[in-house]
């Protein structure tokens, strides 16, 4: 079982993440403050995702992948062998680049992980219905959909599909969501929607986000991390801190070029 | 500097090359268009040949005139019995005669009874003179009545559809007129009823294990080539394995004995089970690699967007990877199903029946299909033959649409949700 309080939300120790021998990410330090928004950029092919999909054991999905050092939840190393990576992707739930809801109905899409988990309603607490609007209010999508929940996932905009795999996630009870580039593939009106939904979400979750797009970062998260690529290509964590500080004082010349855009 | 070529708005830098990109394009579309032509003038050619011998006109005459057989000028409709019985002796074979003996002596016989057997046997009212085409029949129809009247002057002659409910439910006979496709079809259904029933689990679980569970190894490799190349064995070559597994060495089950059937019509192992097994076999390959497609078609996302909300992998391949690849695989399905009715080869190797009169009773029956049937009826001398094996892949073609058009009803079904 995991532990379910802790100081920090996500502790990466000394952490190397390797596609077959090549090492994609390398020694990565960072604590993630619990119910903020923290943000990663940095240049393409840094690794960005590839350290957000470590936090939750996605990158397992590809088979020649594997990691060395340690990545605690809530004080536990999410890659014990004791530890199964089926509850820690529970826990930490996810929000992919592209929409990609179920090819079901908007009330399945969203029924479906929750019944998966053994969501039971009981005396004093929501039924499925109940916890299906709850979970869209909370996506801001509810107004937009309560009359087609029988219609396919599908057959909504770009946008309202990102916040019905929001809602997707938030109805198994994450602790956290990881969302990797979740506005980029949609218009600036859904992506200012998408924004504010997450400003929402972080009174009750931990946010983490990766986006190329700095002046998004800047909008939403309270801490920042800025990836870049070493010599040998591997992504490395130059500079981590509160996002005001970040992007009006860098410590580092690295940083500074970037989010000037002098560099990357 | 814009130095133009007159009228083509172009710099020297380039050639102007418009109209003849546009007539090679025209030339490749002309390929193309002759390619689909010839296609449907190859296809509408074999509909051709078969509609043309399935229907036409039937000239049918008495064998034997019944007037040369009256005796001293009494006519056979006012003979006794003994005449009767005598005519019969005399032009029937002996043993023909013998056999009549045996299922009911003639001393028994009433006289009616005898004189029936005289028309039967000995006058032959059915006797097929000749067979038309459908197209010799509506162009020269009067033609050929008249020089069949002027040969045969007792002879009816009629428009026959030799595909008829009639051909549809009677069983094989060696009588052209009376021959069916009753026997072949519930082979044919019955083994192809095991082909899928055998096939399809045992396909789709390997598709499914080698996609999503195998991993990336000189074992699996291994395994991959070689099902990709079972896919071009030749049938004939799954006959041989069918006749040296079904067949011989598990006779005892294929035969049905281990399951205490010890049915006189059982065929040592040749039987409707060993069929089906055999073209499941030889469906397999096609099957996983069909399967294992539809499932790499399914969008890697879906799965991610699964597994992200906390779902095993077999939650994941359940829920979302097998609804989305259930229209692929059924496609697949379908195609090697089609194959598998219409194959003959390795039916032959392993032994079915090519003159059986009685309906198969189960999967331990001795079989015919209709391909077999088709095949044997082509090879007979008389040419009636030829026109009711011409109806039998009529019955073979609707076969072959009705079982598709279940299956891609099915997939609208599935692909709809």
């Amino acid at each position: 079982m995991l532990p379910t309080s802790s100081q920090y939300a996500i502790q990466a120790n000394q952490l190397d993440v390797y596609y077959g021998d090549f090492r994609a990410v390398k020694g990565v330090n960072l604590t993630i403050e619990r119910k903020n928004v923290t943000a990663i950029i940095g240049p393409s092919g840094c690794g960005k995702s590839t350290v957000l999909r470590s936090f939750n054991r996605m990158n397992e999905l590809v088979p020649t992948s594997h990691i060395a050092g340690e990545v605690l939840f809530m004080g536990q190393n999410i890659y014990a062998p004791e530890v199964d990576p089926v509850e820690v992707r529970r826990r930490i739930g996810m929000v992919f680049q592209k929409p990609n809801p179920f090819p079901k109905s908007v009330f399945e899409n969203v029924a479906w992980g929750a019944r998966l988990n053994g969501f039971r309603g009981g005396i004093g607490q929501p039924n499925i219905d109940e916890w299906v609007e709850h979970c869209l209010r909370k996506a801001a999508l509810w107004n937009e959909v309560k009359d087609k929940l029988d219609q396919s996932g599908l057959s909504l905009s770009g946008g309202q599909q990102q916040r019905l795999c929001i809602a997707r996630a938030i109805a198994v009870q994450p602790e956290i969501i990881l969302m990797d580039e979740p506005a980029s593939a949609l218009d600036p009106i859904a992506t200012l929607k998408i924004e504010e939904l997450m400003r929402e979400l972080v009174e009750e979750y931990t946010i983490i986000v990766v986006t190329h797009n700095m002046q998004q970062a800047a909008r939403v998260s309270d801490f920042t991390a800025f990836f870049t690529m070493n010599e040998e290509r591997a992504g490395v964590l130059v500079e981590y801190g509160p996002t005001p500080q970040l992007f009006t004082r860098p410590q580092n010349k690295l940083t500074e070029d970037y989010i000037t855009g002098r560099f990357g | 500097m814009r130095s133009e070529a007159p009228g083509t708005g172009l710099t020297p830098y380039f050639s102007g090359n418009l109209p003849g990109r546009h007539r090679a394009a025209r030339i490749w579309r002309g390929v193309f268009q002759l390619a689909t032509i010839l296609g449907m003038v190859v296809l509408a050619l074999l509909l051709y040949t078969v509609i043309n011998k399935s229907f036409g006109l039937v000239a049918i005459d008495n064998k034997i005139n019944p007037e040369t057989l009256a005796v001293n000028g009494v006519p056979i409709e006012a003979l006794d019995k003994d005449s009767l019985v005598s005519i019969v002796q005399n032009n029937v074979s002996q043993g023909k005669f013998r056999q009549l003996e045996r299922e009911k002596p003639m001393a028994e016989r009433s006289r009616d009874e005898v004189y029936g057997m005289v028309i039967e046997d000995v006058v032959q009212p059915k006797d097929i003179i000749g067979t038309w085409t459908l197209v010799d029949s509506i162009t020269r129809g009067a033609e050929i009545t008249a020089q069949v009247q002027r040969e045969h002057p007792n002879a009816v002659i009629k428009f026959t559809s030799w595909i008829d409910p009639q051909f549809v439910s009677s069983p094989q006979s060696s009588d052209p007129l009376k021959a069916g496709v009753r026997t072949a079809i519930l082979g044919s259904l019955l083994t192809i009823a095991i082909t899928i029933l055998v096939a399809f689990p045992i396909g789709l679980g390997a598709a499914i294990y080698l996609e999503e569970y195998a991993r990336e190894n000189t074992l699996n490799r291994l395994i991959q080539t070689n099902i990709t190349n079972l896919a071009g064995v030749p049938s004939i070559i799954y006959g041989m394995l069918g006749l040296a597994i079904f067949v011989r060495a598990l006779e005892p089950l294929t035969s049905g004995a281990i399951f205490g059937v010890t049915d006189a019509t059982t065929a040592n192992g040749r039987t409707i089970l060993s069929a089906g097994l055999t073209l499941a076999l030889l469906v397999l390959p096609v099957l996983i690699i069909n399967g294992q497609e539809a499932i790499r078609a399914v969008p890697n996302s879906l799965r991610q967007a699964s597994y992200g909300l906390g779902a095993t992998q077999w939650q994941t391949i359940w829920h979302h990877v097998l609804p989305s690849a259930i229209p692929g695989i059924l496609t697949g399905t379908i195609l090697a199903i089609s194959r598998a009715i219409g194959e003959t080869a390795p039916l032959v190797v392993i032994g079915a029946s090519t003159y059986i009169t009685f309906d198969p009773n189960g999967p331990f029956a001795k079989f015919t299909t209709l391909p077999i049937q088709i095949y044997q009826w082509t090879s007979r001398p008389q040419g009636e033959f030829r026109n009711i094996a011409a109806a039998a892949i009529l019955v073979l073609l609707v076969l072959l649409l009705t079982l598709n058009a279940t299956a891609i009803f099915m997939r609208s079904r599935y692909s709809s949700k």
